[in-house]
């Protein structure tokens, strides 16, 4: 799994990745009560926002870590916001074809993010 | 209870005498058919239910004229009642905007001096009255932006950059207008780092629009680098706007155009001490430069058109203007350097305690973080601010800026006299006593008021908006 720094998590399998935001992300937005994600067949530049979520403190874009067409839009998170602070990486948010497996590089290992969410 | 719920069927505050006009029944004028089939239901009470309804809601409100309200970014200053009573003279207030020509001059003369003051405090060539609140100036002032574009057939400037430490209303407002936004972070030391700046700039190379900015942006920070931002924005070919949410800080020192900005927005509800929210409308005029002054509403060939009906919230223009003439020219300076005053002093007072990531000196307001307290305790921004109601204060704004965690932004204004900060700051620093002593009295405040911690979340997730 690799991490982004605006706080999104991607699992690649093969040339699709499924995204999600971070353990360390739903703790800083405290409990989310929105969740809307692009649906499938929006094409996104890494960086694009590819949805947004909704706290009682703060609403935040989504950031699509890597270059793509979204596949898949899990509609859980949408339909119960909360799963996202249960469990905000089994409630994976979209998957994703990606256009540039290169664009994987400039992402984080979970050490590296680790050490840079403690900043 | 509501006024439904006090209700008794027959009370009422008056019984007129029988009427000796002679009884025509509404049907025969109107149909029946147009005629509802049972009474409205209104609340039917006595004048004296009625005052005591309302005297008692009144009671458990909390505004300027009952604390300090230190509300970062808001500038909740204190709303002289003099600017009640002027605006209240019978010449203001009967008024009418569509009396025939030459009755309204005394009026039509206080706005064209509303907006050469406004000109002159800003730096700016024109102003415009109409625009009822900060953001709808906003849109108005994007507005131009996006005309000036389309009259110089740049149609393709569609980008506007913005600080990740902006007021949401920016993005908000620049999407509104048909502008895409993308987002600049902001440097270590919280201000807009122009070397990023320069790199955003040239990744929209021909369709950079411009840049919306704060100065002091919402960390309560001076954006030093202004000048050499103006120049990267303007060699790029794209136009700043101003938010004029924090003008507070730079009355009389420094203006919106010397800094290079184009065009700016003000909150009168905020700097020129016109009321917040219920006591009355906002007002958020738009001044530009010469390049985007043609384009203003009501300003020329070019202008945009009218974005609200008559002359804007005259009442709280009349405010502001009589602010303005009680202060002069040296006391806006006055107030600004005061209300600076003012933040630095709490900053010190509080930064001991709670962690300032962004340095010892601030503007007109500053920001806090409890994160190192919430890592120590388990007591949050939210939990401290929900405490200070307890001890008799309104809570300053929490979880905003975004980009610092569990952060308190507290901005004391230039009303509040030495005494009040003293107290505000010991109420501060004995929170933080009891976060470290007894935490559990600050997960469960307020204790004082009528109603206790109200739950947000399930609030905002199964959201009840009609009984």
């Amino acid at each position: 799994m690799l991490y982004s720094q605006d706080h999104e998590w991607i699992n690649v399998k093969g040339d699709v990745g499924t995204v999600g935001i971070t353990d360390h992300a739903q703790s800083q937005l405290g409990d989310i009560v929105f969740c809307d994600i692009e649906p499938a067949g929006t094409v996104l530049s890494a960086g694009d926002t590819a949805g947004v979520v909704e706290s009682v403190k703060a609403a935040s874009d989504i950031y699509s870590p890597v270059s793509g067409e979204i596949l898949k839009v899990n509609e859980d998170p949408a339909d119960d916001p909360a799963l996202l602070n249960t469990d905000p990486v089994a409630n994976w948010l979209y998957t994703i074809r990606l256009n540039d497996p290169s664009e994987l590089d400039g992402l984080m290992d979970e050490e590296a993010y680790d050490l840079y969410c403690r900043g | 209870m509501t006024t439904y719920e006090k209700s008794v069927p027959g009370r009422r505050g008056f019984i007129s005498e029988q009427s000796d006009v002679p009884v025509v029944s509404l049907a025969s004028i109107m149909g029946e058919e147009n005629l509802r089939k049972t009474p409205a239901a209104l609340p039917e009470l006595a004048e004296t239910d009625v005052v005591r309804h309302y005297t008692a809601l009144a009671k458990q409100n909390f505004g300027v004229d009952t604390g300090f309200y230190p509300l970062g970014s808001c500038t909740m200053k204190y709303n002289p009642k003099i600017n009640e009573a002027l605006a209240a003279l019978p010449g203001f207030l009967g008024a009418h905007p569509l009396a025939p020509d030459g009755m309204n001059r005394g009026c039509l003369r206080l706005l064209a001096e509303l907006e050469e003051m406004l000109c002159e405090v800003c730096g700016m060539e024109a102003f415009t009255l109409q625009p009822a609140a900060g953001a709808h100036g906003e849109l108005t002032g994007l507005m131009c932006i996006a005309a000036y574009f389309e009259k110089t057939g740049q149609t393709g400037r569609k980008v506007i950059l913005i600080p990740d430490s902006a007021h949401g209303t920016n993005p908000a407002s620049a999407a509104q207008a048909g502008f895409t936004v993308r987002s600049v972070p902001s440097g270590s030391d919280g201000l807009v780092d122009p070397d990023a700046l320069r790199v955003a700039a040239e990744a929209a190379g021909e369709s950079l629009a411009g840049l919306m900015l704060t100065n002091p942006n919402t960390l309560g920070l001076f954006e030093r680098h202004i000048v050499e931002i103006a120049e990267i924005i303007h060699g790029a070919g794209g136009l700043l706007y101003y938010d004029g949410a924090n003008l507070n800080a730079v009355m009389g020192i420094t203006t919106p155009g010397a800094m290079g900005f184009d065009v700016v927005h003000l909150n009168l509800h905020k700097t020129f001490s016109t009321p917040h929210g219920g006591g009355g409308p906002g007002a958020g005029p738009v001044g530009a430069n010469k390049v985007l002054a043609p384009f203003l509403p009501g300003k020329g060939e070019d202008s945009i058109g009218r974005v609200r009906a008559y002359y804007g919230s005259f009442g709280v223009l009349v405010k502001a203007y009589c602010y303005i003439r009680t202060l002069g020219g040296s006391g806006l300076r006055e107030a600004s350097e005061t209300a600076v005053l003012n933040a630095n002093w709490l900053l010190k007072k509080l930064r001991g305690a709670y962690d300032a990531p962004h340095g010892e000196w601030c503007m007109h307001e500053f920001v806090l973080s409890c994160a190192k307290l919430k890592a120590e305790t388990g007591v949050s921004a939210m939990d401290v601010a929900k405490g200070l109601i307890d001890k008799g204060f309104h809570p300053p704004t929490v979880y905003f800026p975004t980009i610092v965690p569990e952060s308190m932004m507290i901005e004391p204004t230039e009303t509040e006299a030495p005494e009040t900060l003293e107290a505000f700051a010991s109420a501060m620093l004995a929170l933080y006593e009891d976060a470290h002593v007894n935490p559990e009295t600050l997960h469960n405040a307020p204790v004082t008021t009528p109603v206790g911690r109200l739950d947000a979340t399930a609030a905002a997730r199964n959201p009840v908006i009609k009984r």
